[in-house]
């Protein structure tokens, strides 16, 4: 797929962002500390697709998100947006990138403004790229962005305060806002975990439903491995700073030669009684993006983990089978069967619950 | 076996507010037996926070019972125990607060895991002191048994001995949930009302953690009370579940019943609405409309407004609950009709 460069709408090169912890007197002697919150990643997002990026708190997948946007500036390597780099934009330039890729936030409490009616919030991008000539016709725009967005009749809407909103209609508000400039691909950073399950999965429809309509790629960042299973194409996961694994969303779902991603999918709870469920067998918890393990970062963790490899060298990303990367020094051995992931996972013997 | 520990019958929790009341929890009825596990699910503001809280009474000072209201614990109404009739609204009942014979039970019989660990211990004072003040309060032995019992606990879910002198700030978010949970098991309770205990915790310390609680609960026999959103944390949890609506409790059975033989609509509609991560990839199906505004609840069913199937007497006429297997209670007028005929995917 990769192949089809004309396809390929974002590419990432080998991006990293550390932010350097201001630690008092450690800033005048010695070396300066870094967090490591991403940590040379690379993808493509290609025209019309969802790339759900997952991982647990901490594993820098809202910095790729704010990366993306420009929220924040990388440290390294190179964002590639219709031929030129935006990773060093600046000034206007800068400017009319962000025209064309927009954010949806998290909380749809906070991203909005309390004291903006929802027209003027969702006008005051128009206003400030300079799009519309005249007042009437912005107001059109702003109606057509609500009515894509599922709040009908949007005139009802127009005159509203935030507070007059439910959490489903203040998240479509984000999503008429992100809409309004016809952006040519979204970053929505956990746009549906803040929502009520009833309310979650209309604003998950509504985004698969834009996608079809316009074609506008999403990168889905989200810590619910079902969600984005739901809303993705194809999917990534993070630990620490880097990808340890990206492929369509299913091979990765069903078939995860990480023994991360193993971990990960396997601890997520099924809503079906009958379904067995077994403990995975990881050590610890996630380490802190300082201290830095050497080598593989999921080594000290990982019940695979050879010593004089994984914690010395880092794995690169490698292709297993077509489109599905996986950085694991085993990821040969457990893509042929040698190593069986399966055994990860132990199910407890407990007396069945009949009824 | 099975030995009744809870019993609460019409339990209803009205909040006073300025411009009138706000009826979270209305003629809730459900039995808990010793070493069981019920989880009590429901979105946010269904009333499921305030029915766990109302067992041991730790509600806000304008919340009122009314009158009728049972909470039976081990032989014990613990609404006639420590609830005084109200002198300023007829019909209802006042939580006495600090009621001596109440605080025998808090904690000592019944203890809670807080929503939010992240805040429920004091961050001034060491984790340990507060796990052995909490054993020191309702038991008369010495502090150095006392800290041999913290001793015990954190070996138990799983924390290193050495870190009983650190401070709330120097704990994981998953540590700080094992603490909690220690202390929740501190005095050997028969029953621990856990309040989303995983919600705020990434995936896999949820998944150790829920497996953790699962251990315990059936080496020490305790009951539990779950009350969660997330129907996949029951599903995986509870042997007997109960689905709360807007205050109603709307379909109560065992957790295979409830998932399997669904006869409530608004429990279809949870798990048609909730993504999995087995199966078939589905479209999912959002519920229209948003819950009601618990101060001015619909007259007729809660659900009404935004059930699929609802006909003219769902909108006039408050549903009755029918039982529709041994044990699988809905409130739904068609309750009968629907069992068999929805459900989640196995239906389609």
């Amino acid at each position: 797929m990769s192949d089809e460069n004309n396809d390929v709408v974002v590419q990432v090169k080998d991006l990293k962002k550390y932010f350097e912890l201001h630690a008092g007197m450690f800033k005048i002697w010695g070396e300066p500390i870094y967090v490591k919150a991403v940590d040379g990643i690379s993808f493509d997002i290609h025209r019309g697709e969802i790339l759900g990026l997952v991982g647990e708190s901490g594993c820098g997948k809202t910095t790729t998100g704010r990366l993306l946007t420009r929220l924040e500036d990388p440290t390294a390597g190179s964002i590639i947006f219709e031929g030129t780099d935006i990773a060093k934009l600046k000034g206007k330039e800068l400017k009319k990138y962000r025209r064309n890729v927009q954010m949806i936030f998290q909380d749809p409490y906070e991203s909005l403004n309390p004291r903006f009616t929802v027209l003027k919030t969702i006008m005051e991008p128009l206003i400030i790229h300079g799009i519309g000539d005249t007042y009437d016709e912005r107001v059109e725009m702003v109606i057509k962005a609500l009515e894509d967005a599922e709040l009908k009749p949007a005139e009802e809407y127009l005159e509203r305060f935030p507070h007059e909103l439910s959490g489903g209609q203040r998240q479509r508000v984000a999503v008429a806002r992100a809409l309004v400039l016809r952006p040519k691909f979204i970053v929505a950073d956990e746009p549906v975990s803040m929502l009520d399950v009833s309310i979650r999965a209309g604003v998950m429809n509504l985004m698969l439903d834009l996608r079809d309509k316009y074609g506008i790629p999403f990168l889905f960042i989200t810590h619910d491995i079902a969600v984005s299973r739901y809303m993705s194409d194809r999917m990534a996961v993070m630990y620490l700073g880097k990808i340890v694994e990206i492929g369509e969303s299913d091979e990765v779902v069903f078939n995860p030669m990480h023994p991360y991603t193993k971990a990960l999918i396997s601890a997520v709870p099924v809503p079906d009684p009958d379904h067995k469920h077994g403990r995975v067998q990881i050590k610890g918890e996630i380490p802190s993006p300082i201290n830095l393990p050497p080598g593989c970062r999921f080594w000290p963790r990982c019940p695979y983990a050879q010593k004089g490899l994984c914690d010395v060298k880092e794995p690169p990303l490698v292709e297993v089978s077509e489109g599905h990367y996986v950085a694991c020094h085993l990821a040969e051995k457990i893509a042929s069967g040698e190593i069986n992931l399966e055994e990860m996972v132990a199910y407890e013997e407990t007396e069945e619950t009949s009824s | 076996m099975a030995k009744t520990l809870l019993d609460i019958r019409n339990l209803s929790i009205h909040y006073k507010i300025q411009t009138g009341w706000v009826y979270a929890v209305d003629d809730v009825s459900f039995k808990l037996n010793k070493g069981e596990t019920l989880g009590l699910v429901g979105e946010s503001g269904c009333g499921k926070t305030t029915t766990g809280y109302g067992i041991t009474q730790l509600l806000a000072n304008n919340a009122y019972l009314k009158e009728g209201s049972k909470v039976i614990f081990d032989g014990k109404d613990f609404v006639k125990m420590s609830t005084i009739p109200s002198k300023h609204y007829e019909g209802y009942r006042k939580i006495v607060e600090y009621h001596p014979e109440m605080r025998k039970y808090r904690w000592k019989r019944i203890s809670m895991i807080f929503q939010g660990a992240m805040n429920a211990f004091n961050p001034v004072f060491k984790v340990g002191d507060q796990i052995i003040e909490a054993i020191l309060t309702h038991e008369n032995i010495s502090e150095e048994e006392a800290r041999k019992r913290v001793e015990e606990l954190y070996k138990l879910v799983g924390i290193p001995v050495d870190r009983i002198d650190n401070y709330p700030h120097e704990y994981s978010g998953g540590m700080k949930q094992r603490a909690m949970i220690a202390m929740a098991l501190a005095l050997n309770p028969d029953l621990i009302i856990a309040d989303e205990p995983t919600t705020a915790l990434d995936v896999v310390t949820q998944d150790k953690i829920l497996g953790e609680m699962a251990r315990l609960q059936r080496e020490e026999n305790v009951a539990m009370i779950l009350i969660t959103h997330d129907v996949s944390v029951v599903a995986e949890m509870a042997h007997k579940m109960a689905v709360m609506y807007a205050g109603h409790l709307v379909e109560t059975g065992s957790t295979r019943q409830v998932f399997k033989e669904t006869a409530h609509p608004y429990m279809e509609a949870l798990l048609n609405a909730f993504p999995n991560i087995r199966g078939e990839k589905k479209r999912l199906k959002a519920i229209p409309g948003s819950p009601p505004d618990l101060s001015n609840p619909p007259t007729g069913c809660r659900f009404a407004p935004r059930c699929p199937y609802a006909k003219d007497i769902c909108i006039e006429q408050e549903p009755p609950v029918i039982e529709v297997a041994p044990g699988h209670y809905s409130k739904c007028h068609f309750a009968e009709e629907l069992y068999g005929e929805i459900g989640g995917e196995e239906h389609e």
